[in-house]
């Protein structure tokens, strides 16, 4: 033997590293499988911040493109002497805009539509571009009276260049089809697609009128040196005061992207619980792998290291292979995110240019080095409590990690998870509401898996067949995966469970009612001299005339005495903007409706005369007007001052669909008022429907036509739209939660090679094998997709009762489709990880038992 | 000679469900250097505990342990494993090689957990000596028990231990290849100079060392020289 001397200088971090290394090695393919179960979490996580991050930076850098303009002064009124002296003083608006809701007709067939009528003047817009088909419409268009029509309805109505369209009471040939512009996104054009028409015209269409919902906009070009931010500070509240608005193309496109940003921080928290349930993949899977290494453990600690360095020896291979999954986590998002327009088509506002986030980058590698070490941390430090004596065989008591170390690295793993979702929701309510729903979730299905091991231990049904018997044995033999397994499987059938509940309790809220008296055609915008003919042409059709809603216009004017302008000059006022600004369209009546119930107060439905009219106010405008029953508003109701005392407070269900108020007079006070009426009518069918529009646009071309079915129809096309993408989020969950199975049945594959074997060298059939493993499966399958599902039926009827505020039927099709669905991908799996366990051959496994 | 390992009024007991299991009751005895021991007695004897402690590997309820001249019990675990790495060697009834490392990696760790630069070269030197230099990387699944437990004598010299520790070296082994093992064993400790310890109920390999403790029930039965000699 050498007798070189050798001055011991201990092994360091490199001899570590190639520890790991050597070891790690032999399990390279459990390692991947580990690694495999964050990838897709960090992938779905990466390509939403990265995506966010392009879309807010486009947003950003083409803001002046999606207003057209570098800032808008808008009102829904003609501006006022003083409005008009400021726009005056800024040198006079470069563009104008005055646009409303309206019907247009298409005489080719004498189709309908509600548009949105927008009146431009030259030069809109000022950056960006008027998209047209084709190209030379958007110039053409200004020279004569010529109309753009939004590209999807023509499509859908058959309509060409060179036909026409009738807004009110003007015919315009159409040039050509918007492709898009400034300030439509195509979300708000499935609702009112817009018709452009020549600023000019628009007063010859007729349809300024009593009652209208115009918006007034003039469009300046800055100056490059003005600062918007401190200007828009000075000048806002000045406009506010006057009933009008200044917006910034800065302002417009924050507010833009906090809006998609609430919806991406949504989907991020679905990509989260991929990125979650992959990390209870790890944990366990570490478990297993780590007590298998153990033995080695103690061979390595008798040998003269210590328990510093094989732990470390380990945490290197679990924080290698984090990484080695935050670079591929990372890598598949980037590229993820390249899909994401095309996912999100409909939604975005812009054409978008994806580009890498290098702040998304960052976050999927270190998010998968920090979880992973995190998640495997407590089998990890069992390495610190395994002793050389164990080498010997000699096993005093199983020391395992204390109760303080568990307890610390569980309280890191929530501290954690609360950070990270404080990250992605910016509001800590929500993180510790998020929290605690993953906490109560997860514990809630490890409950389940756990009290069903039980109850199957002390019921046994010991009457049953062998193979049921042993298949149930199987799932609580010791090492089993039943928890993980339950996990797994649970956490995704939950998320597609709740994501189809939610959908349905959605649209419950919007459905129409079907009775008799139930309306599902509002026309509005009917004014006081038109009453009689529209009765008369709704009934002429056979058509019951079921609703004359009149309207009357007024704004607030005081609160308990203080005016508006008073109330706005006070910093310390809670008082709702929109309270002082909104035009309030108020009705009249001695009963309540359908969707409304009293909170508070009494309910008045008729006075006769009285100097201070007792009102009924809805919740929302109690709330943000800051006033309770008893209290004064004064009310400018066109001129004329009006002084009310809060009579009753009203419960409004505003998502049923139909005509709802903030305010409700009693009878006997605004009849005299200037106003106009919205009639409701029932229609069987939409042939009927189509017909009836056709008559009344050209009859009455300034009424607006809301078919409530057709509405539906939209708000139901929407919601499938936006539970595609979510769906398309929560697949990710489902795949991790299926490659977290595939793990969990790798892991155990010895041990049900060695009880195969086993029971074949006893006598058993290569079928009887078969069916206890595919029972096991079954029996996982059965058990986690139905704690899901149950699981999401509790959680969704609470969302029903404290959020939704409706009553909650579930679907069947969870029951029907899901749930077998499920269980049988999981029997699939399970099988077609089990071959190698059913086709060993007894002989070679029991030699290498013997070695 | 001078005292390589000293015991003293040793007593360990270890719990059993309820009950308190007493296995080593006042042992006290001492070995020198390059001396060659036996420790052996029937099944549950307390044979095997005893060499745990000896070597490091456990703590006694009461009684000293001086090993190479330190108080094991003034030691902390890595105080320990540090001494066992510079001064302990190790063989084992089911050889304990690492299952994921092969045959020349096993017989390095001893030599790299001291930072030795030159481990690998040393480590073929061992495997030659034993006779498995051409199964360098063949990992223990590949070997036979018998070249394990080779293997794992390369290891339990290559730190040139001043003691060397067995617990049942043939135990795992047909007598044949048990007997070359136990041959390989004298011949690399006659070479090294190395003091060794032979825990094992074969009296035959006892009675190859120069001194035999007979244990019975947790208690010193005898201590003779080898009959042999």
């Amino acid at each position: 033997m050498s007798k070189v001397n050798r001055t011991p200088s201990g092994a360091g971090l490199n001899w570590l590293f190639t520890m790991a290394v050597r070891d790690g090695r032999a399990s390279v393919s459990k390692l991947f499988l580990f690694m495999a179960s964050i990838i897709l979490g960090i992938a779905a996580v990466v390509a939403i911040q990265s995506f966010s991050d392009s879309l807010k930076a486009n947003i950003s850098s083409q803001s002046r493109a999606l207003m057209g303009a570098d800032y808008i002064i808008d009102s829904n009124h003609p501006p006022n002497e003083k409005v008009q002296g400021i726009i005056d003083s800024l040198g006079g608006a470069q563009g104008q805009e005055i646009n409303f809701a309206s019907m247009a007709l298409f005489p080719k067939n004498g189709s309908t539509k509600l548009v949105r009528v927008r009146g431009l003047t030259d030069g809109f817009p000022f950056y960006g571009e008027l998209e047209t088909e084709p190209a030379g419409a958007a110039a053409q268009f200004r020279q004569g009276q010529a109309a753009l029509v939004d590209a999807t309805i023509m499509l859908q109505y058959g309509i060409q260049p060179g036909d026409s369209v009738k807004v009110g009471e003007l015919i315009f040939p159409i040039a050509g089809a918007i492709k898009s512009m400034p300030g439509s996104s195509a979300l708000s054009s499935t609702v009112a697609p817009p018709v452009v028409v020549p600023y000019r015209f628009i007063e010859s269409t007729g349809l300024i009128q009593q009652g209208s919902r115009i918006d007034y906009e003039y469009y300046f070009v800055a100056d490059p040196s003005l600062d918007l931010e401190k200007f828009s500070k000075k000048l806002d509240p000045v406009l506010d005061a006057e009933g009008a608005d200044l917006d910034t193309h800065l302002e417009a496109s924050r507010g833009l992207g906090r809006r998609y940003e609430n919806f991406g921080r949504f989907l991020n928290l679905v990509a989260f619980i991929a990125l979650l349930l992959g990390c209870v993949g790890i944990a366990s899977s570490i478990h297993i792998y780590m007590k298998e290494k153990l033995a080695a453990v103690a061979v390595l600690k008798c040998l003269g290291a210590s328990r510093r360095q094989t732990f470390l020896i380990f945490l290197i291979q679990i924080a290698f292979m984090g990484l080695a999954g935050g670079v591929i986590g990372t890598a598949t998002g980037l590229l993820l995110q390249q899909y994401f327009p095309v996912l999100l088509k409909g939604f975005l506002p812009l054409a978008m240019e994806v580009h890498v986030s290098t702040r998304a980058a960052l976050m999927g590698l270190v998010l998968g080095l920090v979880m992973s070490v995190l998640f495997a941390l407590l089998p990890l430090l069992g390495t610190l409590y395994v002793s050389p004596l164990e080498v010997l065989r000699i096993q005093e008591g199983k020391r395992t990690a204390s109760g303080k170390a568990t307890l610390g690295v569980v309280l890191a793993i929530v501290i954690l998870i609360f950070l990270f979702s404080l990250f992605l929701l910016d509001n800590w309510r929500f993180a510790l509401g998020f929290v605690l729903a993953v906490v109560i979730t997860f514990t809630a299905l490890a409950g389940i898996a756990w009290l069903f091991m039980r109850g199957i231990k002390k019921y046994f049904p010991a009457h049953w067949g062998f193979c049921s018997r042993q298949s149930l044995l199987n799932l609580f033999r010791p090492r089993n995966q039943t928890m993980t397994m339950v996990l797994a499987i649970g956490v995704g059938t939950f998320l597609i469970s709740t994501l189809y509940f939610t959908k349905d309790m959605l649209l419950s809220k919007a459905v129409i009612s079907d009775t008799a008296d139930s309306p599902n055609i509002i026309l509005l915008d009917v004014q006081t001299d038109q009453q009689q003919e529209m009765a008369g042409a709704i009934r002429n059709r056979a058509l019951p005339v079921l609703g004359n809603i009149p309207i009357v216009t007024m704004r607030v004017q005081a609160i308990n005495g203080r005016t508006i302008a008073e109330i706005r000059k006070d910093t310390t006022s809670h008082v709702g903007r929109w309270v002082m600004n909104h035009e309030f369209r108020v009705t009249y009546r001695d009963t309540l409706i359908d969707s409304e119930s009293i909170a508070e107060g009494e309910w008045i439905g008729r006075v006769s005369k009285s100097d201070t009219v007792p009102i009924s106010v809805a919740e929302n405008f109690a709330r943000d007007a800051r006033v309770k029953t008893g209290d004064l508003v004064a009310f400018n109701v066109q001129g004329v001052l009006m002084n009310t005392r809060i009579a009753s407070i009203r419960e409004v269900d505003w998502g049923r669909m139909q005509l709802n108020f903030s305010i409700v007079f009693p009878e006997g006070v605004l009849e005299k008022a200037p106003q106009f009426h919205v009639f409701t009518t029932k229609v069987p069918d939409e042939k009927s429907s189509a017909a009836l529009q056709q008559v009344l646009v050209r009859q009455f071309p300034n009424v607006s036509i809301i078919d409530l079915r057709q509405m539906l129809t939209l708000v139901e096309g929407i919601l499938d739209k936006i539970s595609w993408v979510i769906n398309f989020m929560a697949f990710f969950s489902i795949v991790t939660g299926v490659i977290v199975l595939i793990g969990a049945v790798r892991t155990s594959k010895y041990q049900r090679i060695r009880e195969s074997v086993l029971l074949r060298t006893l006598g058993a059939r290569g079928r009887q094998i078969l069916t206890i493993t595919a029972l096991e499966y079954l029996f996982l399958g059965f058990l986690g997709s139905l704690a899901g599902i149950l699981l999401s039926l509790a959680g969704s009827q609470l969302l029903a009762g404290f959020v939704f505020e409706t009553a909650f039927v579930p679907s069947y099709v969870p029951f029907l489709v899901i749930f077998p669905a499920i269980a049988l991908m999981v029997l699939l799996i399970g099988l077609g990880n089990s071959r190698s366990v059913l086709n060993s051959p007894p002989l070679e496994v029991l030699r290498k038992e013997v070695g | 000679m001078a005292k390589i390992l000293n015991v003293r009024h040793l007593e360990k007991s270890y719990g059993s469900g309820s009950r308190q299991l007493k296995v080593l009751q006042d042992i006290s005895f001492d070995v020198e250097e390059k001396e060659t021991f036996a420790i052996v007695g029937p099944s549950g004897s307390g044979k095997t505990t005893l060499l745990g402690l000896c070597a490091g590997l456990d703590q006694p309820d009461s009684g000293t342990i001086e090993l190479c001249g330190t108080d094991l019990g003034s030691l902390s675990e890595d105080g320990r494993a540090l001494l066992r790495n510079q001064k302990v060697g190790f063989i084992f009834q089911d050889y304990q090689l690492l299952p994921t490392l092969t045959a020349l990696e096993n017989v390095s760790v001893p030599l790299e957990l001291q930072g030795f630069r030159g481990a690998g070269k040393a480590a073929l030197e061992l495997l030659d000596k034993v006779g498995l230099s051409d199964r360098k990387d063949h990992y223990p699944s590949q070997l036979s028990g018998g070249e394990q437990q080779r293997v794992a004598l390369a290891r339990a010299f290559s730190n040139n231990p001043a003691i060397l520790f067995a617990d049942e070296p043939t135990g795992n082994l047909d007598e044949t290849t048990g007997e070359k093992v136990v041959d390989l064993l004298f011949e690399l400790n006659r070479e090294a100079g190395t003091t060794l310890i032979i825990v094992s109920h074969d009296l035959e390999l006892a009675a190859k060392t120069q001194r035999i403790l007979r244990l019975k029930g947790g208690k010193i039965l005898e201590l003779e020289r080898s009959p042999a000699l």
